[in-house]
Formats: C-alpha cells, structure tokens, sequence
C-alpha cells in the first residue's frame, strides 16, 4: 500500500482510498476535490437540471449498456432477437400487404423495412421508457442521479438495437440489388436528431407521468403500438394511398401534425429511393409511390418537426422537473 | 477550511400518508378528489450548516426524521420548502448495495455504481484493484452479484461508495450490517477520512457511536431540531428527551387486580439515584436506590421482591431478588416499603428499563411492574460500553523488545 503523501493532488480519486486502515501511516490534509455547488430543492430550473443530466452522460452510457446486456445476458441466442423480433414482423406484413392484398409496391421489403427501422426506434424507445421509473424503484428511492437518466437510457438502448436493425436493412439491400438514394444520404440523420429528440420528449413525460397514472404504460401500448403507428405511412405509401384522399377532403395538412410522418418518409425517400415505379400488379400502371419533392421539403419538414420536439422536450423537462419531487415517495 | 460544506437552509417535508393508494385511472377518477389522506411533516425547518472537516451526528429516536433529512441531504427526497446546499462531492451511504445490478457481474456493478456516483470510467480503474481488496471479493468479483452473499454485497457497496473519494461522506445506519471485524475496518475508514479533514454527516442511535467520532451531535425530534450542541452535551439532550418521551409512553397499566391468590401488589416503584432532584440520568458510580411500596391484604409469610434491568434492546445487565439475597420477608396485612439499595453502580452510558415484581418463595407471581422505572446512566467521560469498570494501567519495561 502505497503512502497517503504520494496522492496526486490533481487527481479526483487517490489511489490509497482502499485498503486496510493503518493509524500508523502520515495523513494528509487533503483539499475539496470539487468545487460543485449541489442545491438540492423542490424548484430547480430546467438549465440546472440539464446540467446535472449532463454531467451524468457517463452514467447513461453504462446504463445503456447494462440495460443490452442484462436484456439477452440469459437467452440462447441473445442478441440475434433484437433483429430476429422485427424481421418476424417484416415478413407477416409482407405476406400481409404484397402477397395476399397485392399493394403493387416494388421491393415492398426495401420500402417498408425504411420506414419500420425509424418506427420501431421510436416505439420500443417510447413504450420501454414510460416504465422505467416504475421499474426501477429501488434505485431511485436509494440513489441520487438526475432520473431523467432512466428515460434517455431507454431511448439509448433503443437507438442501439436501430444500429442492429440498420445493418441487417443493409445486407437486404446488397442481396435484393436495391440501391439508396446516394446524394440524399445526408437526410438521414437530419431525419434522427429529430426523431431522438421527439422520443426522449416523450419518454421523459411519460416516465414521470406514469408514476403516478400507472394506467399510462397501458394505454401507450394501445395508443403508440396500434393507432400512432397505422397514422404513419409504413406499411402503406403516402403518396399512392392517402395523399389523393386527403387532398379532395382538405385534411392533409391533419395527417402531418403527427410528427413522425415527415421523419419515416424522409427515410424512405433516402433509403427505398423509387419516387415512381411501374405497380407488380398486372395491368401495370405507374405508381407514385413517394411525393416528388426536392430535398429542400425534406429538410424544411424535418426541421420544422425538431422545432416541435425541442419544445415538447422543455415541457417534458419543466413537468419532469415537477414530478420527479415526489418519486421517491410515490413508488 | 471554515467553508460551509452543508448548508441545510430552513427545509421542512411533508409526507401524505394515504389511508389507500390508488395509482390507476379508473381508482383515480372514482376517488377523485376525497383521497383520506393524513399529513405527516417529516422535517419541519431544520436550520443548521456542517462546516468543512466537520463531522456531525444526528440523534433521533426512530421516526424523528433522521433518515428523511439524509435522504434530502443526498438528493434522493426533495424538500417540500427550502433547499440543501452541498459543496462539493458527496457520496451516500444509504443503503449498501443499492443501485447493483443482479443480473451483472461484480467487476460491472462497480463501473456502473461508480458511474452512479458520479465517478468517469478512468475514475474507477484507478480505484479498482483497491475496491476489490478491500471487499475481500477476490475471484468472486467476476461472479453475478446475485449469488453474492448479503455480507459480499455490504462490502462491495460500502468499498465503492467510499472508493469516490467524497468530500461529504453521508452514513445512514449502514454500520449495523456486516460482521464486526467488517464494521470495524469500516469505522477504521471514516476516521481516517475524519484525518484527512472529510466532512462527515453521521445519523444513528447509538450515541456511544456519536461520543466516539463526532465532533458535534443534532438531536432530532419529530421533524425538529431539539438541540446542536458539541457531542457530549447533545447526547445528554437525547437521553434527557427519551426519559420524557419513555415516561409519556409507559402509562400505568389499570389497577392491579387483587385475586385471592394474589394477596399483594405493588403500589409505588421509585429509583433515587446520586442525581436525584438535580438531573434525569446518574452518573457512573453513584449510589442508588430502588424502592418499592405494596400493600398486603393478609399476611404472608416468604415474599420474594425482585428487579432486574434491561436495555433497550432486551439485554439483561442485571437482576437479583431476596430469595438470592437469602432474605426471605414475611409481610403483615396492610402496606408497607421495601428498597434495594446499591452503593455505587457501576454503569456507563444506558438508558435502561428497570422491571419490579413480587413473587412467593414457590415462584407465584403476586405481581408485577415491567418497564416500571428507567434508569439513565450518563458517562462524562471517554470511556466505552455497559460497564464502568477502572482498569489499572502498569507498562513494564522488561516486556518492551
């Protein structure tokens, strides 16, 4: 054991902390290793609390981490469920939609695999957080971490399985001979940020609400597993399919305040590419299957729906904020 | 140093104790609005600061808000009003253990522990090897957590938890858990950041604990501060606090039933001590006195009168009768006194319960008085332990290599 003078000074963690106590050995007088100033109250402001997550972003790595690991440390064939579980999904719509109701889309798989990647981020990310507080309890009635930290973690591990997912899509590709739309590829993650944004906003409202309305994790499976996700056009194309009914009846401007539209059909533009293409189904006739619009729409619409989400994030902070208080008791 | 390290700044806390929690829609919208619910202030403005290298203790009796205050000391609760301001990195030890992840191996728990306590992945590999030997995990560090043993878990949490090298170390009762030599390296290890000029925030109940590393003592009483004084004189608050709340709590039972074959009962238990009429706790080595009065319905020959002393926690200290004593009393119908006198007790700290009975030679209890009298010894001096005992000290030179 190495002598309590030989502390770096500079270091946060001295290196003689641990070990047997020796009253024999020379202490020093050490000084603050930090200069953190914590307040602990009921009111903390939203820059505050954001700092705190901040600096906890170390913290939300690990718990993602922690959280892939201990979801398959156990199953056989542990990671490969994470894509085998939406590739199931993949060919039930497929049969689904090509095979049995003959939508006529062209390389349906390439279609509907863009905009389901983008979805199923979303989704897990959304549903796996708005019961992470609830499910972690014990942790935070005993630890002090911003527990803002739980949702965005939820999120996390979410993006990481869209990584997973995101590569199988590309060996699809290589195999069906599909190409992307090479100088659109920079859509992509103008089409993310938002989408991470609009979730996080959503996981951190719904974590805290939920604490409380413990009927909200119910009803976010019903509300985002079913009816959100037939309002997005990913089994079926906006531009062939709805686009013509809701411009006769005025509503198109109704299908876009759902805000993961314009981000699932910026992916599809970039990844699927066809704008038009001749239909599978006989008598052939060419179908729009995408709208024609330049890259600049895409990114007017993307950044429109950042706008959104940057402000449904504050809200969700500010009531987080409120909610969070009373936690520690509620649980 | 003199900074303030912990400013606690006017907090109170409120709790709502519902008679039924509901938490699901359909409860919510039913009961909306008539919720039964009492309010319970935990903490109702606590003022004081912890000054830099200081290291304090909280007293309180269970239910004072002892653990309520740490936990909003540490981050956990939010105060209903006011705030806490820490300065500097704290670390707390409110539950060994608390944020481990069963299914993760030791070696993970401790990255992601770490992490939780504000440590960055260098932080902890720094640290690690002296994290393990001082859990004495060895091998098993590998192993899932879930199959440690609850002692293999304490020492991980408390070696990670002090392995963050805090300025403020809060310690929550975790001392109870653990093997004694375990509580012993880790009493070692708050001292040693005593030296090294930590600021440690101490809650427990044992105030010997509290005379053995504080420098100053908050006694706690219902939410409130009820004294802040330097350690010795806030554990005489403590004990002078729990004489009062133990007197308000022992309420005489109903009168003693007077059956044919219980022809005497006791009517006055009283204990005189050194302290008598001065203070509410004697002293080590002053004389005392146990009285009782009974009354006698008829005459008996061979009654036995008995004490015997507890602490609190059910321990026997001592206990004899005037069978032992060779004493046998005859009693004649009508009342009478008896005393046991002692010229000096020599006891250390306590605060004991004194049981009285009365019992015939062939062991028939006539009656009996538990929790009858406290006896609240108060040691002025460093010493440690039940008993007060005056050890001679005699260094040899000849046994010196």
């Amino acid at each position: 054991m190495t002598s309590a003078s030989s502390v770096d000074p500079g270091s946060p963690v001295s290196p003689t902390l641990l070990g047997e106590d020796d009253d024999d050995e020379p202490v020093v007088r050490r000084r603050r290793s930090s200069d953190v100033v914590r307040v602990v109250s009921a009111r903390k402001p939203v820059h505050e609390r954001v700092a705190d997550i901040w600096r906890a972003r170390e913290l939300l790595v690990n718990m993602v981490r922690t959280e892939i690991r201990v979801k398959y440390k156990s199953s056989f064939l542990g990671m490969l469920w994470s894509m085998m579980s939406p590739a199931m999904t993949l060919a039930v719509y497929v049969l689904v939609f090509q095979v049995i109701l003959k939508n006529g889309i062209p390389n349906f798989v390439i279609f509907l695999f863009s905009g389901l990647l983008l979805w199923n981020l979303f989704q897990v990310g959304v549903q796996t957080a708005t019961g992470v507080v609830v499910n972690n309890a014990g942790l935070v009635k005993r630890v002090s971490f911003p527990r803002e930290i739980l949702a965005l973690a939820a999120v996390g591990s979410a993006s990481v399985f869209f990584f997973f997912q995101a590569c199988v899509m590309v060996i699809f590709m290589v195999v069906l001979h599909t190409s992307p739309a090479w100088t659109l590829l920079w859509l992509l993650p103008v089409a993310m940020v938002p989408l991470l944004v609009l979730a996080s906003a959503l996981a951190i409202f719904l974590a805290a609400v939920n604490v409380y309305l413990r009927d909200t994790q119910h009803l976010i499976e019903v509300l985002v597993g079913a009816a959100w996700f037939w309002a997005c056009p990913i089994v079926y194309s906006y531009q062939s399919s709805v686009a013509p009914k809701l411009v006769h009846h005025g509503l198109t401007w109704l299908y876009f305040l759902n805000p993961v539209t314009p981000l699932i059909m910026t992916f599809q533009r970039v990844l699927y590419a066809l704008v038009t293409a001749p239909s599978t189904v006989p008598p052939h006739p060419v179908e729009h299957l995408l709208p024609s619009w330049g890259w600049f729409t895409y990114l007017w619409a993307d950044g429109a729906v950042l706008g959104v989400s940057l402000v449904l994030l504050y809200i969700a902070l500010v009531v987080f904020g409120r909610l969070a208080g009373n936690f520690a008791e509620e649980l | 140093m003199g900074d303030v390290a912990v400013d606690i700044q006017h907090i109170s806390k409120r709790f709502r104790l519902y008679e039924a929690k509901y938490t699901s829609l359909k409860e919510r919208v039913i009961h909306a609005g008539k919720v039964p619910f009492r309010e319970l202030w935990a903490l109702d403005d606590v003022a004081f600061e912890v000054a830099e290298g200081e290291t304090v203790g909280i007293l309180g009796q269970n239910g004072s808000g002892k653990s309520t205050l740490l936990k909003c000391v540490c981050g956990v609760l939010q105060p209903t009003s006011g705030q806490v301001v820490v300065r500097g990195k704290l670390s707390g030890l409110l539950e060994l253990g608390a944020g481990f992840q069963q299914e993760l191996s030791g070696r993970d728990n401790v990255y992601l522990n770490g992490s939780m306590l504000g440590m960055s992945r260098r932080d902890v590999d720094r640290v690690f090897d002296d994290i393990v030997d001082f859990s004495e995990l060895g091998p098993f560090i590998d192993n899932q957590v879930k199959f440690y043993s609850s002692g293999m878990y304490v020492r991980l949490g408390f070696a990670v938890a002090v392995s963050v090298d805090p300025d403020i170390l809060v310690v929550d009762e975790v001392l109870a858990v653990g093997d004694e030599r375990f509580q012993r390296k880790c009493l070692g290890r708050i001292k040693k950041f005593q030296k090294e000029g930590r600021t440690i925030f101490f809650v427990t109940h044992a105030p010997d604990l509290v005379r053995q590393v504080c420098d100053r003592g908050v006694v706690l009483d219902q939410g409130k501060v009820i004294g802040e004084e330097v350690a010795t004189d806030a554990i005489e608050i403590y004990h002078e606090h729990l004489v009062r709340a133990g007197a308000a709590a022992a309420a005489p039972p109903g009168g003693p039933v007077l059956a044919p074959e219980r022809p005497i009962r006791i009517t006055s238990v009283e204990l005189e001590h050194g302290g008598s009429g001065s203070r509410p706790y004697m002293l080590p080595h002053e004389p005392m006195t146990v009285r009782f009065g009974y009354e006698a319905s008829d005459r008996i020959d061979g009654v036995v009168f008995s004490y015997s002393v507890f602490t609190r926690d059910g321990t026997l200290v001592h206990a004899s009768d005037t069978a032992i004593l060779d004493q046998l009393v005859d009693v004649a119908a009508g009342s009478g006194q008896v005393e046991f006198h002692f010229d000096e007790v020599p006891l250390l700290d306590g605060n004991h319960l004194v049981h009285v009975g009365i019992s015939s030679r062939t062991g028939e209890i006539y009656d009996v008085r538990e929790n009858a009298l406290e006896l609240n010894v108060k040691n002025p001096g460093q010493a440690r332990g039940l008993v007060a005992l005056e050890p001679q000290f005699t260094a040899r030179a000849a046994s010196y290599r």
